[in-house]
């Protein structure tokens, strides 16, 4: 589940402003104000990841995202982040307006439903799939909208979102070779680059 | 016996152990807010810790309304350790191991630095009500005659809760170059009108108290001890939180019942509680003191003279800023260090904001708190680490 998402700070004007909402324990901020010189900060809810964050020298504010983002001013931030966090908010078409509200762009990641394993899980056992990467029981897991990468971009044509860039990320050897040809079926992790 | 014995030796070899403050008289003219000059000024302060070879080790702790220079280690007469020994020590988050911390009663204030119980030199006697009206940034102004006295050229950090994080962020306004980092706990931009109303129940009481003869009771021998002591009753409810209050007085009685046919009068333990606390603190605070400094609280607005706009005033910051609130201080609400935080997010300052979960209202910030202990040790330490170069 951990993919390794590095290659979203090419996507990241040097030195720019970068909002990572849901930052966990700040090493991607970390990484960008290292290598990218950014001025970052992140939000986050467990006091665990803040700790960790404050410990790195990571700019992280405690929020509830469930209190919304109104705090922060229109166009206030260059880029602003989220990577697996869409599926456990209540409302993720609202979420998206936001962070293309206050970031002139918006990096979001999140599981792909449309995964062939989950799909398996659904098809041949015939119970809400628990994987590596959606590890949790259907009656306690923060993720609330299951959605393949075909609906995430079916929202953003209908929300008049832009996709700048996209990444398509698996684990393993046939998967990664497969990826290219079923997408949807052989991604796991879904890294979208957008703008309004 | 020999329980208190080792009770208290626990503590010493926990804490920055016996402690001396020291006093220093002050001959550069403090020319105060107000106009007024102060042509020398007397400051008892004390320190934990040494003082590293670069100079680069100080942090300094602003003490609030009724703080003083004793924030770590015992006197010996006293079985009390500091204000702030919870947070002060070998090993605790702000370490005497590896930082050398200053803290300083200041002027205005009742515990030996220049204050309305001392002497005016012009008359020889009490300052009293004539003590000139104090902003937070003559505590400011005051404290960087102290750092050019111990051979400070920046503060590492400044650290404060209440009115002390005032003190933090006009350090941050007025001396951009003179601090790396400001910890600013459980406090706010400006007070509320609800808060400045506190402060004038509290003066108002005080000044009603026929002891206080305007101000001039040192001159008449008298104390305003029933005044000052109400002045904290009132002050003290509104540093705890209701829930607090609840868990640990409720409706708990001290003395008689309240059985029908009983005519014995009844004393809740919030009562017995309250009048105690309002007593111990008349025996050693100063009325004016508490007059004046109430003052300087309600006067503190941060961005006045930056167009009332914080983000403007925050640009001239060049430190970093650790902003901390809890969760049940209705004083200086979360709200009010969430403003603080969002203008210097605006303002384009590296900043971090915790709100820690915590039932014991305002007084939280001098409390133990897993998690804010963790928090602000964890920020520090990193600080330290980058002063004595370890990656």
């Amino acid at each position: 589940m951990n993919h390794n998402i590095d290659f979203i700070e090419q996507w990241i004007e040097p030195g720019s402003r970068v909002l990572d909402v849901g930052c966990g324990d700040g090493a991607l901020l970390a990484s960008l104000r290292d290598q990218r010189k950014v001025l970052g900060y992140g939000l986050e809810i467990d006091p665990k990841s803040i700790g960790s964050c404050l410990e790195k020298g990571v700019n992280v504010i405690e929020h509830d995202l469930n209190k919304g983002l109104k705090n922060f001013a229109d166009q206030s931030f260059d880029t602003v982040l989220m990577t697996h966090t869409l599926q456990a908010l209540r409302y993720p078409h609202l979420v998206l307006d936001e962070i293309l509200r206050i970031g002139g762009k918006g990096i979001v990641t999140f599981p792909n439903f449309g995964n062939w394993r989950t799909r398996a899980y659904l098809s041949l056992r015939g119970r809400m799939p628990v994987t590596k990467q959606l590890a949790y029981q259907w009656y306690d897991t923060p993720n609330i909208h299951f959605f393949t990468y075909a609906d995430f971009e079916a929202l953003c044509k209908e929300r008049n979102i832009n996709i700048l860039h996209r990444q398509f990320l698996t684990h393993g050897f046939p998967d990664r070779l497969l990826k290219s040809v079923w997408p949807n079926l052989f991604t796991e992790t879904a890294v979208y680059h957008l703008s309004r | 016996m020999s329980l208190e014995t080792s009770d208290k030796q626990k503590d010493l070899s926990e804490s920055v152990g016996w402690v001396k403050p020291q006093k220093v008289l002050i001959e550069q003219p403090l020319k105060l807010a107000c106009g007024v000059v102060l042509p020398s000024h007397t400051l008892v302060y004390e320190t934990y810790g040494k003082l590293n070879k670069e100079c680069s080790n100080a942090i300094l702790i602003c003490h609030a309304l009724s703080g003083n220079h004793h924030a770590a280690g015992f006197y010996k007469e006293d079985p009390k350790p500091g204000w702030w020994d919870q947070y002060i020590g070998p090993g605790k988050p702000i370490d005497s191991n590896r930082f050398f911390i200053v803290c300083v009663n200041n002027i205005g204030s009742c515990f030996g630095s220049t204050g309305p119980a001392s002497d005016n030199p012009d008359t020889g006697k009490p300052f009293g009500a004539n003590f000139p009206p104090l902003r937070a940034r003559d505590w400011v102004e005051s404290q960087r005659l102290l750092m050019a006295h111990l051979n400070i050229d920046c503060w590492a950090a400044v650290v404060g809760g209440s009115l002390g994080g005032m003190q933090a962020m006009r350090w941050s306004l007025e001396h951009p170059d003179k601090l790396q980092h400001a910890v600013v706990i459980a406090s706010s931009m400006k007070l509320t009108a609800q808060n400045i109303a506190f402060n004038e129940i509290a003066r108002k009481a005080i000044k009603s108290d026929a002891d206080f003869c305007d101000g001039n009771y040192l001159q008449e021998n008298k104390i305003p001890h029933r005044g000052l002591a109400l002045a904290r009753m009132i002050g003290h409810v509104t540093y705890l939180s209701d829930e607090l209050m609840g868990q640990k007085f409720g409706r708990d009685l001290k003395a008689g019942d309240l059985l029908q046919g009983k005519t014995e009068p009844v004393e809740f333990q919030i009562e017995s509680y309250l009048n105690y606390q309002g007593d111990k603190f008349s025996d050693f605070f100063d009325a004016n003191s508490y007059i004046l400094i109430t003052k300087m609280l309600d006067y503190f607005d941060l961005a006045r003279e930056y167009n009332h706009d914080p983000v403007a005033a925050f640009r001239h910051a060049k430190c970093k800023f650790l902003v901390v609130s809890f969760s049940s201080d209705w004083r200086f609400s979360p709200a009010r260090s969430r403003e603080i935080t969002d203008a210097l997010i605006a303002a384009g300052k590296d900043v971090s904001y915790i709100a820690i979960d915590s039932d014991h209202g305002h007084d939280a910030f001098l409390l133990p708190n897993q998690r804010y202990q963790e928090a602000l040790g964890g920020y520090l330490s990193r600080l330290a680490d980058q002063l004595e170069g370890v990656q």
